[in-house]
């Protein structure tokens, strides 16, 4: 497709802040001759990236993230760069400030948030493959809504350098494919220990054999709030899976429960301090104030956006002090007793298995009212980035016309079993 | 939680938000801190801490050296600057 046939036929979906008129491949290798799109926190040399921000709109990357040089390296051909939640914060693309990504499926309805760009990108098959991130859900729930398949790898597997940084100890990149082969061939080209990224590591290759076990937490997928075509869609995937010659056990994890609320304490937390660095001096926008402090009260009050502010205030809140104890403190405590609870889970089972979202994709501004209702959309999907396991989101069936998902986690370092089971599950 | 709090709370954060922002957002706080706090429930004081072995998050130190030759990023990093003068980033008068 040419630049302009992709802007043609993504005018309604809005997937796309910008298509590069000047793609072309850097190099030849695995990927030679792939087109992919990248979310709009990836810096890419040259080219504009502003995370969905005003604060950054008219910004240009001054160097290439690692990941995209990856991607480069491989012959890859980057045609643009794809809308998101303004600093990824969002569930819907609706936190954008460039407007909102529609559903290729039914454009009435948002793509999913917040990489919803990059999965309607792929969705609509206007590219081969998109990179998008990954903080709390951000690659799996967009890609469940959108209909394709979406990777969070391990932490510290894939370089975060040259990622615009929303929450350092969640964040992920990873990509939103068609197939699951398509987004191991991208994985192993994008993954591998950084220099530039000390949380960078590489994994010991595991003499566990995969055993085709699969824990399902019944409790968990059954909690308030799943929609009834989400459960019976995630019945059938089991079954699917138990056909398949896959075992599945069913489990109870005492703490997974608390993901959400530890999540929701964590990254606004590290927000708050990522953002500080928005000052209105080095990069990025400056509204003049009367003095230099008053030139950050208008720099940052004209240039974050509702959802950003609120998740700044939220954190500048949990970490301040009479509160720190109480809620950061308690969140980094449970945050360990997850990962312990997930990481013994995993000597007993391979893979556990939830829906990706509690619902298909929902109408744009249905949920614009309670933030604290989107935030529960993220019900599935928080535990992997909490304990940094890996987890991909697979095509899993429709409600209607609207696609829906299913999640599979692994152990650390185990992304060969969400391959090995993801292509069994999608029959390829 | 109440709209002067976070008026103080955005005064921190160094945002400029009017009132009717903060009466708004102190709602919101309320129901989504009501939610959040249900971690308060968790007893941890029985509960053995995972090792590093299986907690990947954990701190990493490198020597303070090594650093490029000076000045060959200085012109591509104050590009973006909002307003230079010479090869400073430019701000107001602080005293």
């Amino acid at each position: 497709m040419t630049p302009e046939e992709i802007r043609i036929k993504d005018k309604d979906i809005n997937a796309f802040l910008e298509v590069f008129d000047n793609a072309k491949p850097y190099d030849e290798g695995s990927l030679s001759g792939k087109t992919i799109a990248i979310k709009d926190n990836l810096f890419f040399e040259g080219h504009k990236v502003s995370a969905g921000s005003k604060i950054l709109e008219n910004f240009t990357a001054t160097y290439d993230a690692t990941a995209i040089k990856k991607l480069k390296d491989a012959g890859a051909v980057i045609i643009g760069r794809t809308n998101m939640d303004e600093f990824a914060m969002g569930s819907s693309t609706e936190n954008s400030a460039f407007g909102v990504t529609k559903n290729p499926y039914d454009t009435e309805r948002v793509a999913g948030g917040s990489s919803g760009g990059s999965a309607a990108a792929v969705g609509a098959g206007l590219v081969w493959a998109a990179l998008g991130s990954d903080t709390g859900g951000s690659i799996r729930q967009p890609a469940a809504f959108c209909g394709v398949v979406g990777l969070k790898p391990t932490y510290g597997r894939v370089s975060r350098f040259g990622l615009i940084a929303m929450s350092s100890s969640l964040d992920q990149i990873g990509p939103i494919t068609k197939t699951v082969s398509d987004a191991e061939a991208i994985y192993n080209v994008i993954k591998g220990k950084d220099p530039m990224d000390s949380t960078t590591q590489e994994f010991p290759i595991s003499n566990f054999q995969f055993s085709k076990k699969i824990g399902v937490p019944k409790d968990f997928v059954e909690s308030e709030g799943v929609s009834t075509e989400v459960k019976e869609n995630f019945a059938q995937s089991v079954e699917k899976f138990r056909s398949l010659g896959y075992e599945i056990k069913e489990i109870k994890l005492e703490h997974l429960k608390y993901s959400l609320p530890v999540y929701y304490i964590i990254m606004p937390a590290e927000v708050s301090s990522n953002l500080a660095r928005f000052d209105g001096v080095r990069y990025g926008l400056h509204k003049d104030g009367k003095d230099s402090v008053d030139d950050y009260f208008k720099t940052r009050g004209a240039g974050f956006g509702a959802e950003v502010r609120r998740r700044i205030i939220l954190g500048t809140y949990v970490l301040s002090a009479g509160y720190y104890d109480e809620y950061y403190g308690k969140a980094v405590e449970a945050r360990q007793l997850i990962t312990k609870e997930l990481r013994a889970l995993f000597q007993d089972v391979d893979l556990m298995l939830t829906p990706t979202a509690p619902s298909p994709a929902w109408k744009v501004e249905e949920k614009s009212k309670s933030p604290l209702e989107v935030y529960l959309e993220d019900i599935f999907t928080v535990h992997a980035n909490i304990s940094g396991c890996p987890a991909i989101s697979l095509p899993s069936g429709f409600s209607g016309k609207l696609p829906l998902g299913i999640e599979l986690t692994a152990d650390l370092g185990r992304e060969d079993n969400l391959f090995a089971a993801g292509k069994d599950f999608m029959g390829e | 939680m109440d709209k002067e709090k976070v008026l103080n709370l955005a005064k921190l954060a160094r945002i400029e938000m009017g009132d009717e922002e903060a009466e708004k957002l102190s709602h919101e706080f309320d129901a989504i801190l009501d939610y959040v706090g249900e971690v308060k429930k968790i007893s941890t004081t029985n509960n053995q801490r995972p090792t590093t072995n299986n907690f990947p998050i954990r701190n990493i130190m490198r020597a303070d050296d090594n650093p490029h030759e000076s000045g060959v990023y200085t012109e591509k990093i104050l590009n973006e600057a909002p307003a230079r003068e010479g090869n400073y980033f430019k701000v107001k008068k602080i005293l």
